[in-house]
């Protein structure tokens, strides 16, 4: 019982971590119609972006999510203006292709620069709370409340900002919100520097749970799909609902699996979700 | 310097194998495969398993393919009815899954440390000189013979019925054409291909282990395809024969650059290839050698 309580804990916690950057990969497909594989780049550029203001200069965690989300977002911005936005017309498949190109590009600008080594925040160890038997890192639940605050900001933007409501306009219909007025280049900008911005701050996130290097991002790709597939491609509310059902899934197949299989337990569920209910949780129509 | 070259040139004969695989389930049906490496991997470890338990190399290149088509089928069954972009997420956590298997099931592949010892036919008769030249020309004829197969598929009624689902597959289907079944085929017929190059390559190396199957393979051949021409089965061959002559000549034009370390050597490497890909599909999107489509017939009025 208490294995299961937390394993529960555990999933809720490692969940909300993958949910920010699966909200900005699909916030990316919801406006742009293609997988970026470059999310992975910009998770670790985040990563690194953090852990430079942290280390460097002393800042806490809430300037290096600032730092990270800068960062990642004008990195994508300009992957995505200079190296992926004239190949659209090719169309999605060959977008994708060329960000996975991107991805490799930006892991080795950060492998030449910063080398293998794994690296961490420099932020005061805190011992574990223990709540009936039950192990909390207070670490883990400082990064459950930025990720809180972060996907809710990102709410926040949608439901009451111009432009949130524009870029909900062009995900559910873009022919109709071009015949409205919306700028759907203006919109796409916007929805990569928010996307891409997300993943980076996803990036700090992550090395504050562990740590860094520039295969961060890659690690985390399959289960940021697997996120984003489980909530329904496009849907953020479903991005985060499909993240923290990964969480879980991954922390309650621990108790029968050995940890090594972690990452494959987000294959097993993109495959489940696409058998039973294509169209993810709360998502669109996938077929 | 020979030796070396000879390595060379069967590494690209396995590279152009791959390529083969992908440029008929990406160039010709449209499918896209992210997972190639695991396809690759499955192919190497599962004749690397069957001469190891004392079964004839010929039989353990057979059962390669067989394991590929199984794989293949597993894999893309539940997915071809979705977009392709689907595909494009299940095959690369297929072949992430491949790479954990491996690294974890000591029993079976001996994890990290991997397999070696695999059956090498040739290399005691011939002596390592000869080893080298037999499996280079064997390995450059295996090629020529799937290239030229594959060339035929793609001329005749089947490559023909892929090339008109991969453009729209509900006029195809309305046309008559078995779309899924198509597609299962092709991508069946494309996993068996790479089966066989990492088959192929585990009898060359006789070691194996779960760092040959890195997902940076997927990407060098996808390089090879693009630049070649996607589409054009010729083009795969050259492109992936090009691919191996530039990650060698990065190799010695980065040992040129002095005073950084041999990590930023790598990353340097690993960056031009993703520089490449990119500019190969800015600047030659259909490749050095593009699909050539026949005009539809002119009617008169």
């Amino acid at each position: 019982m208490e294995a299961l309580l937390q394993a529960l804990v555990n999933g809720l916690l490692s969940g909300s971590l993958i949910a920010v950057p699966a909200v900005g990969f699909t916030a990316i497909f919801a406006i742009l119609r293609y997988p970026s594989f470059a999310i992975a780049g910009y998770v670790s550029v985040g990563a690194f972006a953090g852990w430079w203001v942290n280390t460097r200069f002393g800042f806490g965690a809430p300037l290096a999510l600032l730092a990270a989300f800068v960062a990642g977002g004008l990195t994508g911005l300009v992957c995505e203006q200079g190296l992926l936005r004239r190949l659209m017309p090719s169309g999605a498949l060959t977008v994708a292709i060329a960000s996975i190109a991107v991805n490799l590009v930006l892991e080795n600008v950060l492998r030449f620069f910063f080398g293998n080594d794994l690296r961490g925040f420099d932020l005061p160890i805190r011992p574990d709370l223990i709540l009936g038997g039950i192990f909390i890192g207070v670490q883990q639940l400082w990064n459950l409340l930025l990720a809180v605050v972060v996907v809710g900001a990102v709410f926040g933007f949608l439901m009451f900002t111009r432009f949130g409501r524009a870029m909900r306009a062009v995900a559910d219909n873009p022919d109709l919100a071009r015949l409205k007025g919306i700028d759907p280049s203006r919109i796409a900008a916007i929805a990569v520097m928010l996307g891409a911005g997300l993943a980076g701050a996803g990036g700090v996130l992550l090395g504050l749970d562990t740590s860094i290097d520039p295969m961060t991002g890659y690690r985390v790709l399959l289960s940021v799909f697997a996120a984003a597939v489980l909530g329904g491609l496009g849907s953020i509310p479903g991005a985060v609902v499909g993240a923290l059902a990964l969480g879980l899934a991954e922390e309650l197949s621990l108790l029968v699996v050995p940890a090594t299989y972690r990452t494959a337990v987000g294959f097993v569920a993109i495959l489940l979700i696409l058998t039973f209910r294509p169209r993810g949780l709360l998502g669109e129509r996938a077929a | 310097m020979l030796s070396y070259l000879l390595f060379s040139i069967t590494i690209g004969g396995v590279y152009a194998l791959l390529a083969l695989a992908l440029n008929l389930a990406w160039g010709s049906a449209g499918l896209v495969n992210l997972g190639l490496a695991g396809f690759f991997g499955i192919g190497a470890y599962a004749t690397a398993l069957a001469t190891g338990a004392g079964l004839p190399v010929a039989l353990g290149l057979g059962i390669a393919m067989l394991a590929g088509v199984l794989a293949g089928l597993m894999v893309t069954g539940m997915t071809l009815r979705l977009r392709d972009d689907y595909l494009a997420i299940v095959t690369l956590g297929f072949g992430e899954v491949v790479r954990l298997v491996a690294l974890n099931e000591r029993w079976l592949t001996n994890g990290a440390d991997g397999l070696s010892g695999i059956a090498a036919p040739g290399k005691a008769a011939l002596g390592t000189a000869g080893f080298n030249w037999a499996w280079c020309i064997g390995v450059s004829l295996v090629v020529l013979l799937v290239a030229l197969l594959l060339r035929r598929l793609d001329a005749g009624p089947f490559g023909r019925a892929l090339r008109a689902v991969r453009e729209d597959q509900e006029l195809a289907a309305f046309a008559g054409k078995p779309v899924l079944r198509l597609k299962l085929q092709a991508f069946a017929l494309s996993a068996a291909i790479a089966a066989l190059a990492g088959a192929l390559y585990a009898h060359y190396q006789s070691y194996i282990s779960p760092d040959h199957f890195q997902p940076l393979i997927t990407i060098y051949i996808f390089l090879a395809v693009t630049a070649g021409g996607l589409g054009r089965p010729l083009g795969a061959v050259l492109g992936a024969y090009a691919v191996v002559a530039f990650l060698e000549g990065t190799r010695f034009l980065a040992a040129e650059v002095p005073g950084i370390e041999p990590v930023q050597v790598a990353a340097l490497r690993e960056a031009l290839v993703g520089l490449s890909l990119l500019l190969v599909l800015h600047l030659r999107p259909r490749g050095v050698l593009p699909e050539r489509i026949p005009a539809a017939p002119k009617v008169s009025a």
